[in-house]
């Protein structure tokens, strides 16, 4: 009988490792001025050097090399003092040089670590992630295979080759090998990408879009019979294109081992494919060894040997570590574990932060964030953050807590704002929205409604407060909904003798 | 002995995708063989204190500012491909041997 995942963990035990390809939001491409604006029409961002033409010569994105060293300094590494650029050379025309410039033996960050965060049934869980490197490399231009299966390599005709994107800046992370994880492997896999996906926002360095790709992963296991003390033989998955991609690659590659070699079968040493709709994983193109991609120091750039100094520079500008601001935030808020990750599940937590900073009540920045807006912007199929910003909500809140507007009246200016109509002061304005707060305009009202409701003002009179409810709604009504409604309570139950 | 073996001459075209016959590998290992010898000598040179360079000149941190310049023309990126189609390089299929 084949064995499910309780099976292959009762016998087997994972060691996992991880490589993520970070592509480096700088402005040019890292070895030429060429533009990395993404999506733009094909080869319309292409030079000699990342073309590489004849008699080119390639000259490192000085930004390129300070991000590089945030990235290593934020996971814990030793900024190397000296290190260079190596050639790896490989027959594939997604780099038109037939060689992807890469680090190779003197890579520019090593030996870091991160810690991640779990949750399991008993609280939470911690694991360290041990790094082995941060190198600096160039990304690929991008392959269009056409004829057999659409898209796939496999029966293709021919390619059809991109190369806007060969020559952007990408970073490679290596994780050393995960021991000890146990039946938790794929949470534990999602939540270092996940926790390095932060850090690099944070840092500011790449866009992390795994959906377009800047940031990817390749899911590394291997099986070991549990007290056998050997390493089982690793495959290593790609393709894998979201978060939750990256914990079912894992899952779904420990059960197909485990059955494999419950069969007594060898696990192949191989690239694989993870299939999004199955879960599952397909044999990809047979890897080549490190050897027959012949590395040798590029011959056309020089060392890099960062001094001392600015690496302290740049460590002192490093932010704070998101994992830690999110558990700082929440306790400044007092924010309920089950807000707190919608708020951070919908990348909203630095815009509820913006408008809390511009004075705004935490409770009633995330209510509005998280509400409203982002119901208009379900709904639109746009980012909340693209109908309006930090500034106008705090005004809006601003103007409910010195009374200017209602809880009601707001809605309509959000409503407003994200209509295109302006400023919120602007849609006051326009829509004429302010809080009818003139006492005798409002008992104008009043004297109106008890007019044309004298059996319910008389209920009232006798002590039904609760039917003074019609009342109120008739003014509302009359306001056009501008009035404050507690105001207007107080006025009327006062003027009919049942006031506080 | 030989710097480089017969197999290994095979390997390398395997690699490159160059498809060589038996009488081409014979008698490209024993050039790329003499080739190799020759270059070997620059070892002698190589003393223990003479550290390895992959730079003739002792330069370091050779940068240029994060600004974008002019891309080629599609018409003119693609001028030199062998052929083309929807504005990319068109290229015959690949790795069709080796899945």
């Amino acid at each position: 009988m084949a064995l499910n995942y309780d099976g292959v963990i009762e016998k087997y035990e994972p060691t996992l490792g991880l490589e993520v390809h970070v592509e480096l939001n700088t402005n040019t491409k890292m070895f030429c001025g060429c533009s990395t604006e993404f999506g733009a029409e094909p080869n319309t961002q292409t030079c000699p050097v990342c073309l590489g033409l004849p008699g080119s010569l390639p000259v490192v994105n000085e930004v390129a090399i300070e991000s590089a060293i945030k990235i290593g300094l934020a996971l814990n590494c030793s900024i190397a003092p000296f290190s260079r650029f190596a050639r790896k050379n490989y027959f594939y025309p997604d780099m038109p040089k037939d060689f992807q410039i890469s680090q190779y033996d003197e890579p520019i960050c090593v030996n870091g670590f991160l810690d991640v965060e779990i949750d399991i049934d008993e609280g939470t869980k911690s694991f360290r992630v041990e790094i082995e490197r941060v190198h600096m490399e160039e990304d690929t231009g991008k392959s269009l295979h056409v004829g057999g299966a659409t898209g796939r390599i496999h029966g293709a005709e021919y390619s059809l080759l991109d190369y806007n994107r060969a020559g952007i800046p990408l970073m490679e992370i290596v994780t050393k090998m995960i021991p000890g994880t146990e039946k938790y492997a794929p949470q534990v896999a999602r939540a270092y990408v996940t926790e390095l996906r932060d850090i690099l926002r944070s840092l500011g360095v790449s866009d992390v879009k795994m959906e377009q790709g800047s940031l990817r992963c390749d899911a590394n296991v291997s099986l070991s019979p549990r007290g056998s003390g050997k390493l089982g033989t690793r495959s290593e998955t790609k393709n894998v294109n979201s978060l939750r991609s990256v914990e079912r690659a894992i899952h779904g590659e420990m059960i197909r081992q485990g059955n494999l070699l419950e069969n007594g079968e060898r696990i192949i040493q191989e690239t694989r494919h993870f299939l999004e709709e199955s879960g599952e994983t397909r044999p990809g193109r047979s890897k080549e060894t490190a050897e027959d991609y012949r590395y040798f120091q590029e011959p056309d750039l020089v060392p890099v040997a960062p001094e001392a100094s600015w690496i302290e520079e740049i460590r002192a500008t490093l932010p704070e570590r998101p994992s830690v601001r999110r558990k700082r935030l929440q306790a400044e808020w007092a924010v309920p574990d089950k807000e707190m990750t919608a708020m951070i599940n919908a990348e909203l937590l630095d815009t509820v932060e913006a408008t809390v900073k511009l004075g705004a009540d935490p409770t009633k920045a995330r209510t509005w964030w998280l509400g409203e807006i982002s119901r208009v912007a379900n709904e639109k199929e746009v980012e909340a953050t693209s109908l309006m910003n930090p500034a106008q909500v705090a005004e809006v809140i601003g103007l409910v807590a010195s009374g200017e507007l209602t809880d009601k009246l707001a809605r309509q200016v959000v409503e407003g704002v994200i209509a295109g109509e302006g400023s919120p002061r602007e849609v006051i304005e326009k829509r004429g929205l302010k809080v009818v707060s003139d006492d005798s305009a409002l008992m104008a009202a009043i004297e109106a409604a008890i007019s044309s409701q004298p059996d319910t003002a008389q209920r009232v009179r006798d002590g039904n407060i609760p039917a003074a409810g019609a009342l109120i709604g008739a003014v509302m009504k009359a306001t056009g909904g501008q009035a404050d409604a507690a105001r207007v309570r107080e006025l009327l139950l006062n003027h009919l003798g049942q006031g506080a | 002995m030989a710097a480089i073996s017969r197999d290994e001459v095979a390997h390398l075209a395997r690699l490159a995708r160059i498809e060589m016959s038996s009488e081409e590998l014979d008698h490209l290992a024993s050039e790329l063989d003499q080739i190799l010898h020759a270059v070997d000598r620059v070892q002698e040179a190589a003393k223990d204190n003479v550290p390895p360079t992959s730079h003739p000149l002792p330069l370091k941190n050779v940068t240029r500012p994060d600004v974008v310049v002019a891309s080629l023309s599609p018409q003119d990126a693609l001028s030199g491909a062998p052929a083309s189609d929807e504005q990319r390089f068109k290229v015959p299929q690949i790795l069709g041997d080796a899945e």
